[in-house]
């Protein structure tokens, strides 16, 4: 059984997504605890996956016992195992604090919600686990799909927004193809483990560095890296609470992912260090996202589209913590992507949870929203907190991580942006918690004292709230422990050669 | 010169068609002709692919005679079109068709609300209703 994790993580979702419209159809209250039950699988058979690479080291899956280089080849390493563990508990997460929020917001869709949300992460999971890069492109593809049409089902604008989405992110996958394809004609192979065997021989030659460039763009597309966001803001804002709570923690994500992947993995260190000067152009656009992302945050009154920009300057600080390229930034990226993961699911989710209590997402309106929610508003404090980069909350530790690296690599721009980004976000969020929690009382109240009514107390649905705590203490408690993580699993995330 | 592009007319041939798609995707303004320009463009990497399996005076990948079991004779590799690429197209083709339906599907969605498919007059439409 234990052996069989790695295809359980795959598979199970896989098939349980084909069963929903059935089950459905049959009794549509029992698609939600199905989908729950399932993903309970994928974050078991992941941990199970986590213990064997931390117990015996990286080994590899072979899908239907077809050798690589020809088969399909499922890679567990360090990195891979921990990146699969956040994936599918943030999906478990999320898809426990659905239930309300999707029946409010799409009554009549519950069933293709549900559909969807597995085949989401199905892709999702895929691209972190295989080993193969033709094979990744299409759980990309998988990912992607279900995205489009997750966000199509949104508010008004939504259509606009994931027509847009389809067309960039087809560019961005087309690109990553091509990149396969270059890669194929000049190797033959399109199995990583095998590639990065072959590739030394062949670094001078024009067709891999052709090959590298259409890898970097497409990536760039779909994590949403500066000039080539545009498509982010608008899908991830339009698109319905639950699913914003999915994609905006793990898309961009799993796509940084990827880049760390071809990066260090298909091409070596040395390749993608000194031979092509690709970081020194994604450090600066990264830190011209973290730039653009915080100041466009600081124009919106609306918590969902700041947020949103937060996601775009977000991204930012994994790429500065790869193109530093030494040990200290990647494994504050490596560390960013779990912390961010988090923390984003964190926020998203007090959102959806506001919206759905308040129908608004107007910081102006979120008057006494301490005394409504009280549960929900202390975890966004602790978030925000976290986000700005207060200690003892995990987003201190990456964030100081990364800076080290920066400084180490002697990019003391890079450093003072993410030093400012602290500011911007303190800014930020304590516009926002200003407005919930010390907003004066009107003149007109203030007057004639005592009359003004009681603000009752008037929490999320235990569904959602659950969640949303699960998520704040997992903020302190991923801070508290990044010690630990990082010397059990991150270190050896990154390459050896750094 | 022209040696040059005829000896490697493919790959001029997919470049030229991916640039029309790419232009189609970016320049123009009606959501349709995009999904068009789109779909040139992930037929114009699928030709790629195609192309590259190609050998010349090579026959298709199939082995004739002899089944399993006798004996390992050699295989002429030259011999035969390398059939992988066109394998992994297959999967590019169903993807392809995916993003064009969902893409389609996008679309009703838009006109349903807006009753056009211009992107300029749905901007204007937005703008006039404020949203």
């Amino acid at each position: 059984m234990a052996e069989q994790f790695a295809a359980l993580v795959i598979v199970v979702p896989l098939i349980a997504s084909l069963f929903v419209p059935l089950i459905g159809w049959w009794k549509k209250e029992l698609c939600y605890p199905w989908v729950v039950a399932v993903l309970v699988v994928p974050l078991i058979s992941s941990l199970g996956v986590l213990n064997t690479v931390m117990t015996t080291g990286k080994f590899s899956y072979r899908l239907g016992g077809w050798a690589p280089p020809w088969g399909i080849e499922y890679m567990l390493d360090h990195l891979s195992a921990f990146v699969l563990v956040i994936v599918s508990f943030i999906s478990l997460i999320v898809a426990i604090y659905a239930k309300k929020s999707v029946e409010d917001e799409l009554p009549e869709k519950t069933v293709p919600f549900y559909t969807l949300f597995l085949l989401l992460v199905t892709g999702l999971l895929g691209i972190v686990i295989t080993g193969d890069v033709f094979n990744l492109f299409v759980f990309l593809e998988i990912s992607a799909l279900s995205c489009y049409a997750l966000i199509a089902i949104g508010e008004e604008g939504a259509p606009i927004a994931a027509f847009n989405y389809i067309i960039i992110g087809t560019i961005g996958a087309c690109f990553y193809l091509l990149g396969v394809g270059y890669l194929y004609i000049a190797t033959g192979s399109l199995n990583m483990a095998d590639l990065a065997n072959i590739l030394p021989d062949l670094y001078h030659s024009k067709v891999i560095l052709i090959a590298f460039a259409f890898f970097t763009v497409g990536v760039a597309v779909k994590a949403g890296l500066f000039p080539l966001h545009v498509w982010l803001p608008d899908a991830y804002c339009t698109a319905p609470s639950a699913v914003s709570a999915l994609i905006a923690p793990l898309m961009t994500k799993v796509a940084a992912y990827v880049m760390i992947r071809v990066m260090f993995t298909v091409f070596q260190p040395h390749f993608s260090v000194d031979i092509v000067p690709v970081f020194a152009i994604l450090g600066w656009l990264a830190v011209f996202a973290i730039f653009f992302g915080g100041i466009k945050a600081l124009a919106q009154t609306d918590l969902k589209r700041m947020l949103v920009y937060i996601v775009v300057a977000e991204v930012g600080y994994i790429v500065i913590g790869v193109s530093v390229a030494n040990r200290m930034g990647l494994t504050g990226a490596v560390l960013h992507i779990m912390n961010d993961a988090v923390m984003m699911a964190c926020l998203f989710l007090v959102v959806g949870a506001i919206f759905y209590k308040t129908g608004t997402r107007d910081i102006h309106q979120l008057r006494y929203l301490n005394k409504k929610m009280p549960f929900t508003m202390a975890a966004f404090t602790i978030t925000a907190l976290s986000m700005v980069g207060i200690p003892p909350a995990c987003g201190f530790f990456s964030k100081w991580y990364l800076i080290l690296g920066s400084i180490e690599a002697g990019q003391w721009v890079w450093a003072a942006t993410l030093l400012c980004s602290s500011l911007i976000n303190a800014v930020l969020f304590f516009r926002v918690i200003e407005c919930a929690y010390f907003k004066p009382m009107e003149p007109a109240y203030a007057h004639d004292g005592g009359t003004h009514e009681e603000i009752q107390r008037d929490e999320a649905p235990l569904t959602m709230l659950v969640p949303i705590v699960i998520m704040a203490a997992g903020v302190i408690l991923l801070g508290l422990f990044s010690g630990n993580i990082i010397s059990s699993v991150i270190q050896f995330a990154v390459p050896a050669s750094f | 010169m022209l040696e040059y592009i005829i000896s490697k007319y493919n790959f001029w041939i997919y470049v030229i068609l991916m640039m029309i798609g790419l232009y189609a995707m970016m320049g123009k303004r009606n959501f349709v002709k995009k999904l068009i320009g789109m779909n040139i463009f992930q037929s114009a990497i699928i030709l790629f692919f195609v192309s590259t399996g190609v050998k010349a005076g090579a026959t298709v990948p199939i082995l004739s005679g002899h089944g399993h079991g006798h004996g390992h004779e050699l295989i002429e590799v030259a011999k035969y079109i390398n059939p992988l690429p066109h394998v992994l197209m297959l999967t590019a083709i169903v993807v392809s068709i995916a993003t064009t339906g969902v893409a389609l599907a996008v679309l009703i969605l838009i006109y349903r609300r807006y009753n056009t498919l211009e992107e300029d007059e749905i901007l204007k439409i937005r703008k006039d209703t404020g949203v």
